[in-house]
């Protein structure tokens, strides 16, 4: 066992006077998920069932000329196939309209081209899987295959193989009607930069490149559809939110969002790569099809090529700097894959990079970029961990220069309440400095470094989000309450939900039991993403919470024959504030219900705004083989602002678990793609994840600059502490070698390649 | 979007909530509703905040008499 001479997990809290909030509980699921016994996704059965398999494009570009299924129909167990063609007409669509659910679509069953290996073009449905995979080898596809264009650099070259002859260039607002690979060009301007560079003393520009990486959850995407005969859809599937499957379901097959009910089962990791859908449209047609239930599961290998990965990019970044280190001007040209269609993070990286820091003068250039690979989804902070790598790594340069230790350089730069992004908004209550000060104070950072080792550090930022949610609290008999919601519990958000009503209530957690229901039980909830459920679910169960304490009061009057004003529900106690006589427990109240009117039902659908940012820095020592190139992660720091930690654990949990992923992004993973524009290493054998052996023990510092816009000052944990991990090497590499790294992922051969 | 406001990056335009605001916008720098209203709300890929929070009520969201408003490309998240 490993012991230190300081506590490694801190909780810097500002606010302590809870009964349940900050505490550590058992998870509610716990059991059930050591145990074996929780149901995911690949574990359903019933009577009937029929399994699917995909049939999926060799080629990273090629014109589909024609698909001949009529072998593969004929193969005994062979029940139905499915291509793009068995989707249903839809003619109100037209225009802009009909060229995005075409695109939508073609991503789920490609119709008349295939954009990247991997594309799904048919589906089969059969009696076992085995026969199911052996009918896809009889359908026949003719193809003309294309040139790919695999990265943005390509992608915008002039003479480029184009993806979309539909797609034009908007360029600030504008559509150009050049048809290119380039959706999109936008802008956000602070300032003048040029007015903001002259007055720099230093000035340092680099160049980076970071690759496509996949968010590499454990478990595979999955869905089964049953199309009942009364025209109703059921779908049970692995999903960072039933509502976005079920809305989506609606879109792609023209139903009403009443015909589908979607069950979310458990959920082995997303971190935003389970908020789009891929075979559950597929196990529809084909149950529709076949009258029967039809089970998907993807392989490894399909999930890493045929489901969403986060962008690759290609990005510019300057700074420039007076002397005594005020930042005077910045500017960011951004670059981002989107994939086979528009639509990549380039909108949040933009948002992102700067916005750590109070700079006069800004300029942040974003493009869209069309290339041959899968449509890119959301992973952790879409965007923003690209935009730091360089941004980050351009900070700790100019602060070598100027001679200043780079946290003191963020310090003297940082944002604050106030603080106008160069986005355009004002910050409001933030904690980045807190952060920093945090940093700063580590014992960490405060260590001397082992001989050989270096040492970096980085920030980054994240804005989280609100949206729908809503919830249910039911009190029993006993006194004991069960609480529904929507968002799918992926780290531990039963618990933490389940502690914000039990703070209300004024009851033990283990007395609430929380269960995350299907979309016909609960009101509309979006996704588990952005970091948003234990802040807009949590607020959902705190109203809901306060429904039941009103209804509490008003049968507690109904009982004694008071007034309800003059009573209150405190510590899980009804008591009259005129009579001391007047008190009884929320158990003795429970227990009484069905003699004193009925059952108390609470509830809240919400739509929170007062959604609070977050910032998460670290602060990492590596050691670097000079023969090898290898890199060691000796020490790492994760600090964060969580606004109010309501399960600490959990809170570490995500630090922990966003600073791994960044750690495999910056030393190990990349999507290896062939001449051909195929992916060469899909499978987590090649595909280099880290595991517990390469990694040391990530210590934690929750800060907690409480958010306003929340009843117990919540912000979001689960995305920001992904942005700073790259930088964070790059820096310790550089301070290690004197090497500068401007590509991701600094593998053993790119450090010992670089100069 | 300054490609509509005549190359201005800040403009004041009257209005208590988001629809006057975007309406009197319209009205004075022609294209504005096109480019940030689809069938009767905000479009999805824009966010709108006012005084550096972002709004979850859309059209019908109240402003204050000196709020800014800016509108964002709209952010979702993992």
């Amino acid at each position: 066992m490993t012991t230190t001479d300081y506590e490694r997990n801190m909780v810097n809290a500002t606010k302590t006077d809870f009964n349940v909030i900050g505490t550590r509980p058992v998870r509610h699921d716990g059991t059930d998920k050591v145990t074996g016994r929780a149901l995911y996704g690949a574990d359903f059965d019933t009577s009937g069932l029929l399994h699917g398999k995909i049939l999926r494009s060799p080629h990273a570009h090629a014109i589909i000329k024609s698909v001949d299924t009529s072998k593969a129909e004929a193969l005994e167990g062979v029940k139905a196939i499915v291509t793009a063609s068995d989707f249903p007409e839809v003619e109100e669509k037209t225009g802009e309209d009909e060229t995005k659910l075409k695109w939508l679509r073609d991503n789920i069953l490609a119709s008349d081209k295939a954009l990247y290996g991997g594309h799904a073009i048919a589906g089969v449905a059969a009696v076992n899987p085995h026969v199911a995979e052996e009918a896809l080898n009889l359908i026949q596809v003719e193809y003309q295959v294309l040139t790919p264009v695999l990265t943005t650099q390509e992608a915008m070259a002039d003479n480029a193989s184009i993806l979309h002859d539909s797609l034009t260039t908007e360029e600030l607002g504008k559509d150009t009607g050049t048809v290119s690979n380039v959706a999109s060009h936008f802008q956000h301007v602070k300032g003048d930069v040029v007015k903001g560079f002259s007055e720099a003393d230093i000035c340092i520009e680099r160049d980076f490149n970071t690759t496509t990486v996949h968010q590499g959850y454990i478990e595979p995407h999955n869905g089964t559809a049953f199309w009942s005969a009364d025209g109703r859809l059921h779908v049970w599937c692995s999903t960072q939110g039933a509502f976005a499957v079920r809305d989506s379901l609606s879109d792609l097959l023209d139903m009403p969002v009443s015909m589908i009910r979607v069950t979310p089962m458990e959920i082995g990791g997303g971190f935003g790569g389970k908020i789009p859908i891929y075979v559950e449209p597929v196990a529809a047609l084909l149950s529709k099809k076949t009258g029967a239930p039809v089970k998907i599961v993807m392989s490894r290998k399909e999930t890493f090529e045929g489901s969403g990965p986060t962008p690759g990019s290609y990005m510019k970044i300057k700074v420039g700097a007076k002397k005594d280190g005020t930042i005077t001007a910045a500017h960011a040209w951004l670059a981002m894959e989107a994939g086979a269609y528009p639509g990549s993070p380039v909108g949040a990286a933009a948002q992102c990079v700067f916005s750590v820091y109070d700079i006069e003068n800004a300029l942040i250039d974003g493009y869209d970029v069309v290339v041959n690979k899968p449509k890119t989804a959301a992973y952790r902070a879409p965007g923003a961990p690209n935009a730091a790598f360089g941004a980050e790594q351009v900070l700790n340069e100019l602060a070598e220069q100027i001679g200043m230790d780079p946290i003191d350089l963020r310090l003297k730069n940082v944002a604050t309440e106030g603080t106008r992004r160069p986005d355009g908004p004002v910050f409001r209550t933030i904690g980045a400095k807190e952060v920093l000060e945090a940093m700063r104070d580590h014992p960490h950072y405060q260590s001397e470094k082992a001989a050989g080792h270096g040492r970096g550090i980085a920030i980054g930022f994240w804005f989280n989000i609100g949206f729908d949610s809503a919830c249910n609290i039911a009190v029993n008999s006993d006194g004991t309450v069960n609480l529904t919601e929507g968002s799918t519990d992926i780290g531990g958000s039963r618990t933490s939900i389940a502690m914000q009503a039990a703070e209300v209530l004024g009851i033990p957690v283990e007395d609430v039991r929380p269960s995350v229901v299907d979309t016909d039980t609960v009101g509309f909830t979006a996704i588990t993403g952005g970091s948003r459920t234990t802040f807009a679910t949590g607020w959902a169960a705190y109203e809901a919470a306060q429904d039941v304490v009103r209804q509490c009061i008003e049968r507690a009057a109904s009982i004694w024959d008071v007034d309800a004003d003059g009573l209150q529900m405190k510590d899980g106690s009804i008591s009259s504030t005129a009579d001391s006589e007047l008190s009884m427990t929320f158990k003795e109240l429970a227990s009484q219900l069905s003699d004193t009117g009925g059952g108390i039902m609470g509830s809240a659908s919400v739509n929170p705004g007062g959604v609070g940012g977050s910032f998460a820095g670290n602060i990492a020592d590596v050691s670097v083989d000079e023969d090898t190139g290898k890199v060691t992660v000796e020490r790492f720091t994760c600090v964060q602002d969580a606004g109010k930690a309501i399960h600490p654990s959990y809170v570490e949990g995500q630090m922990q678990g966003g600073s791994v992923q960044g750690i495999g992004w910056a030393l190990n993973e990349e999507y290896f793609m062939n001449d051909q524009g195929n992916m060469s290493n899909s499978s987590l054998l090649d595909y280099r994840m880290p595991t517990a052996l390469d990694l040391p023990m990530i210590d934690t510092v929750i800060v907690e600059v409480a958010n306003p816009g929340h009843p117990f000052g919540v912000r979001g944990v689960g995305e920001a502490n992904i942005v700073p991990p790259t930088p964070t090497l790059a820096n310790a590499i550089y301070d290690a070698t004197g090497k500068r790294m401007t590509d991701l992922p600094m593998s053993p051969g790119a450090v010992l390649a670089a100069e | 979007m300054q490609g509509l406001s005549e190359g201005e990056s800040r403009v004041r335009v009257e209005g208590g909530n988001v629809r006057q605001i975007i309406d009197n916008l319209d009205a004075q720098y022609p294209g504005f509703k096109v480019r940030l209203v689809e069938d009767g709300r905000v479009k999805p890929n824009i966010s709108v905040a006012i005084d550096g929070e972002i709004t979850p009520l859309g059209l019908i969201e109240k402003v204050g008499e000196q709020s800014e408003v800016h509108f964002l490309p709209a952010i979702s998240g993992g």
